[in-house]
């Protein structure tokens, strides 16, 4: 009882109070002892250990870094090297007030105003003590401005770094990308010790996804300096190991002969092995040059190529989205062949026009056929045939069948930000309306999907990807552009081996043999829509063009492509594959309003074929 | 029964400290807090390569948080305790604001930009003993499981809203202004065991669950700091450098290489004590720690000749937070415990803690000069 009413005592609580005071003072003694007796054992006991090692201090600790590896296409030709350059760096720890030596920096000419924020958030993520590249790629003007200038910038100093180089420019940019500064957020990511002294980092495409590889591990060097911080002399270290090669599956002559072929259009070129996946060609127009970004291009510059009306910086071999067009009748040809629900000998009356039973709209073709049987509708590109074709077969069954050849989904190639193009049926039309009366299927979009047509989207790398599906008979590898990294130090090279897709289709062997005649009737046949561009080749080709409304025409308005500005002009598609004895190559083209896929797009898969065939020749 | 006189305690002292008793200055805190503040000047001026405007920018800072010193030291001890739970409620409420708008800086959000920039964690630095203090007062002490209970919650709050920040070594120095409160308010010893025991279980959990990778890696590197002689490791191995190569006699005021040659990192901030070694060797960093005991040991008398329970734990909370401030700068420095970013209170370059500090000794130079005379 007497315990639960506690009163307050002050006298007690006083005392206790003293008491508590004077264990807490014998606490923080003991605590401060503990410092005083490091303190001894470090400057009296270990005086000689460490005085010694202040002595020896004038060894200091700089980071070296790691050489970025090479990069070759498949027969060995340098795509990217490293050549010296100069760059302005920036150690905080020994400025006074960096604003004000920004500030002048800018004043000199030797760092933009504009950039000034950007660098102050990035000498403010890096440690004190760190050199900060702040200006990549000095020229020797700018050198020997800086140079007279030198002593007004303690703290900061001219490096001779390497720099990247790609020898053959804006051909292959979409491919390799590019490396430039290290941005503060990308420094969040990394290992701050691993990148001390790394000035670029990759940024798109290859030089990105395989930035680890390349980069290396940092080394570092002991140097002497003097009394006043200057280098004096290197004593050792350990050095840096330089990052991993990198041998590509891309064949560089046929990748130029595609970039040139395309002629300053925009548009794009993928062609892959059929048996492996190895992507050979890459390529998307227009492009920029790598170089200059990597040297290091001012913020204005960067804001013009970004905001370009040709968008250079899009990759559109990986990123752009394009209605297929007839390119996909081959494909489809194969579905309603493996379901059964055509005959292929039995032939169709085409007016140049198709109605649904029961309805007035006419769905038109590019001209008036007459009777074509499935040959005939692949090597003309008879619009009625696949109309006809795919009311029988349905839209569930054309998209299940696209999708086995990779379309519709990402084709999981080794650089980041592929688009996976879309391929409709009833269930995706029900997800992507809100409004009732969009969510229901028309057979009239059954029927323009069999000719690639409406809601069907696809990447020339998708296309290109389904051309190597059909020319190694329903067997899919996954597209990639690396087949290995050699080890710089040893010269020791490891490949990859291809790696097999799961949505392999297996369709009968004479179902392949028809459609794969039909293509290759395409280009060898004198009623082919490609026959010019099949015209004198060593080679046996097969392929298949296509022209892709951008607009849509009505109906009963006459298609004139003189008043349609250049922009609305329907694209120009071609996908081939060659020899076909034994496929050795798969082309998907794209030229956008290009007007004629086998004009237009069908030369150009016949150059890049015939450049790599050439090559392969023994 | 006792006569409570309110005549003001500093009337007795004849003429000559007039001024120094009629603005509430405890003359021999005042003492201790300049010396050390010169010491921090002239270890400053050696870690900055005698630049004369960062000194001066210092002593800005140091004349402001005299300011506040003399600010606080006219407020009487009853009108902070009546203010004590609103001043934590509100320093709360801005540490939350940090976690939703606050500025980063270094990486980690600490910053309230409200005209000036601030941490707020710094009025928690007060604003927790005072709460704490103001718990306790009324109540009979030692305190009850209750009260202990409500005191751990009250710490736990701004700790975790300042280790999410994140800032570990202000959260781990605001659980120790927590614990001595408790500790001073005469917690028992039965609870005492059973607070190291929890603490020592939980170790691991914080160090699966809790930690930063980065974290992680100061304490691996205090056991072996050669394992990355370029990465974490190379402040200790420098700072350990600097003070072994001081000697007992230290190589003399801006002739310490390792400082002067740049190889210290931070020497001017968090490793200053280090260059202090490095220069005065260890009779200057026993002076310097000898200095700090003088205040410490000071503000503890301020304490326990203080005359209410409010003013005996408030002061008694802000002397021993200010020996622990000490404490792990120098056992950091010295290499005995991990790489926490704290600063070295009063000396270290940077005055967001000093106008704390200099606040908490206003408020015990009011405690010990508002002390009312009591006659019998």
């Amino acid at each position: 009882m007497l315990a639960a009413i506690r009163i307050k005592d002050h006298w007690a609580e006083q005392r206790l109070f003293t008491r508590r005071v004077i264990i807490a003072s014998i606490i923080a003694l003991s605590l401060i002892s503990l410092v005083i007796g490091r303190l001894t054992q470090l400057q009296v006991l270990e005086y000689d250990y460490f005085s010694a090692q202040s002595q020896g201090n004038r060894i200091r600790l700089k980071p070296v870094p790691p050489t970025r590896g090479l990069i070759f296409d498949r027969y060995g030709t340098v795509l990217a090297e490293n050549l010296p350059r100069y760059q302005l760096e920036l150690t905080k720890e020994q400025i006074f007030d960096v604003d004000n030596t920004l500030a002048r920096l800018a004043e000199l000419g030797l760092i933009e105003a504009a950039n000034i924020d950007e660098l102050k958030d990035l000498i403010q993520s890096h440690r004190s003590f760190d050199a900060v590249p702040i200006r990549q790629q000095l020229t020797e003007v700018e050198v020997a401005k800086f140079a007279v200038n030198r002593q007004l910038f303690p703290g900061v100093e001219i490096q001779a770094r390497l720099a990247r180089h790609y020898p053959y420019g804006a051909s292959v940019a979409h491919a390799l990308g590019y490396v430039s500064g290290i941005s503060a957020t990308e420094l969040k990511k990394l290992d701050k010790t691993d990148y001390a002294g790394t000035a670029l980092i990759g940024k798109v495409s290859l030089e990105h996804t395989y930035e680890l590889d390349l980069h290396g591990d940092v080394g570092h060097a002991e140097v002497l300096v003097n009394a006043r911080g200057r280098v004096m002399e290197i004593l050792g270290g350990e050095p840096a190991v330089p990052g991993q090669d990198l041998i590509l599956t891309l064949d560089i002559e046929s990748q130029i002969e595609a970039y040139t072929a395309l002629n300053g259009r925009r548009g794009a070129v993928v062609a892959i092995e059929p048996k492996t996946g190895e992507i050979l060609v890459f390529a998307s127009s227009p492009a920029f040059n790598p170089n200059t970004i990597s040297a290091g291009m001012s913020r204005k510059e960067f804001d013009a190529l970004q905001n370009d009306f040709d968008l250079p910086l899009f990759n559109r071999a990986l990123r752009g989205s394009y209605p297929p067009g007839s390119v996909i009748k081959p494909i489809l040809a194969l579905a309603a062949l493996h379901h059964d629900t055509v005959d292929p000998d039995r032939r169709v009356l085409c007016r140049g026009y198709y109605t649904l039973p029961g309805m007035s709209h006419r769905y038109r073709d590019w001209k008036v056929h007459g009777l074509v049987d499935m040959h005939a509708a692949i090597e003309q590109s008879c619009d009625v045939y696949f109309y006809t074709m795919a009311t029988e077969l349905g839209i569930d069954r054309m998209e299940q069948f696209l999708r086995r050849f990779g379309l519709g989904t990402k084709t999981g190639i080794d650089i980041a930000g592929e688009k996976p193009g879309l391929v409709p049926s009833k269930a995706w039309k029900r997800a992507a309306f809100d409004n009732r009366q969009d969510q229901v299927w028309y057979p009239g979009e059954t029927v323009i999907t069999a000719i690639g047509q409406g809601y069907l989207l696809a990447t020339p790398l998708q296309l290109a990807h389904a051309t190597a599906t059909i020319a190694n008979r329903g067997e899919p590898y996954r597209p990639t552009l690396l087949r290995g990294f050699v080890d710089p130090v040893t010269g020791m090279a490891e490949y990859f081996e291809p790696t097999p897709m799961k949505n392999a289709a297996v369709i009968s062997d004479e179902h392949w043999q028809r459609i794969i005649s039909a293509m290759t009737a395409v280009l060898g046949s004198r009623s082919g829509t490609a026959r010019a561009a099949g015209l004198n080749a060593s080679f046996k080709m097969a392929g298949k063009s296509g022209t892709a409304q951008v607009f849509s025409i009505a109906q009963d308005e006459e298609y004139d492509s003189e008043e349609i500005e250049e922009r609305k002009r329907d694209h120009a598609l071609f996908i081939a594959f060659a020899p076909v004895e034994d496929p050795a190559i798969a082309v998907a083209v794209v030229v956008e309003n290009g007007e004629s896929g086998s004009r237009v797009a069908a030369p150009i898969a016949r150059r890049v074929m015939e450049t790599y065939l050439r090559n392969l020749a023994p | 029964m006792s006569v409570i006189v309110s005549s003001r305690y500093g009337k007795n002292l004849g003429t000559r400290n007039v001024l120094l008793s009629g603005l509430h200055i405890d003359r021999v805190l005042f003492i201790g807090i300049t010396a050390i503040l010169l010491i921090g000047l002239a270890a400053l001026y050696s870690a900055i390569d005698q630049n004369n405007a960062l000194v001066v920018n210092q002593m800005v800072r140091i004349l402001a948080a005299i300011g506040a010193m003399l600010i606080m030291a006219q407020v009487e001890p009853s009108f902070l305790r009546r203010i004590a739970p609103w001043v934590y409620l509100i320093g709360l409420i801005l540490l939350s604001l940090v976690m939703l708008t606050g500025d980063v800086g270094k990486g980690a959000q600490r910053w309230l930009n409200i005209g000036v920039r601030f941490q707020p964690s710094e009025i928690m630095k007060l604003g927790l003993p005072l709460m704490l203090a103001w718990l306790l007062h009324d109540r009979p002490l030692p305190p009850s499981f209750g009260m202990i209970v409500a005191s751990l919650g009250l710490t736990f709050a701004p700790v975790a809203l300042i280790a999410l920040q994140p800032d570990l070594g202000t959260a781990i120095l605001i659980t120790l202004t927590g614990a001595t409160v408790v500790f001073l308010a005469g917690i028992g010893v039965g609870y005492i065991i059973s607070a190291v025991m929890a603490a020592l279980i939980s170790l691991p959990v914080l160090w699966y669950f809790v930690m930063h990778e980065y974290q992680q890696q100061r304490v691996l590197t205090l056991l072996n700091p050669d394992s990355d002689p370029l990465g974490a490791g190379y402040h200790i191995i420098q700072s350990k450098i600097a003070i072994g190569s001081g000697g007992v006699f230290g190589r003399g005021w801006l002739n310490g290489s390792q400082g002067q040659l740049e190889f210290l990192p931070e020497r001017s901030t968090d490793f200053i004590f280090a260059l202090i070694g490095e220069e005065f060797g260890l009779l200057g960093a026993l002076a310097t720690l000898l200095i700090y005991l003088f205040i410490v040991g000071r503000g503890l008398v301020i304490a326990a000749t203080a005359q209410d329970t409010f003013s005996r734990l408030l002061a008694g909370s802000i002397s021993l937070t200010f020996f622990f401030y000490v404490f792990v700068n120098t056992a950091m420095v010295t290499g005995l415990i991990p790489v926490v970013g704290v600063p070295l209170p009063l000396v270290s370059a940077g005055g967001t803690s000093m106008v704390t500090l200099l606040a908490g000794f206003g408020i015990l130079m009011s405690i010990q000069t508002h002390r009312k005379l009591l006659a019998r």
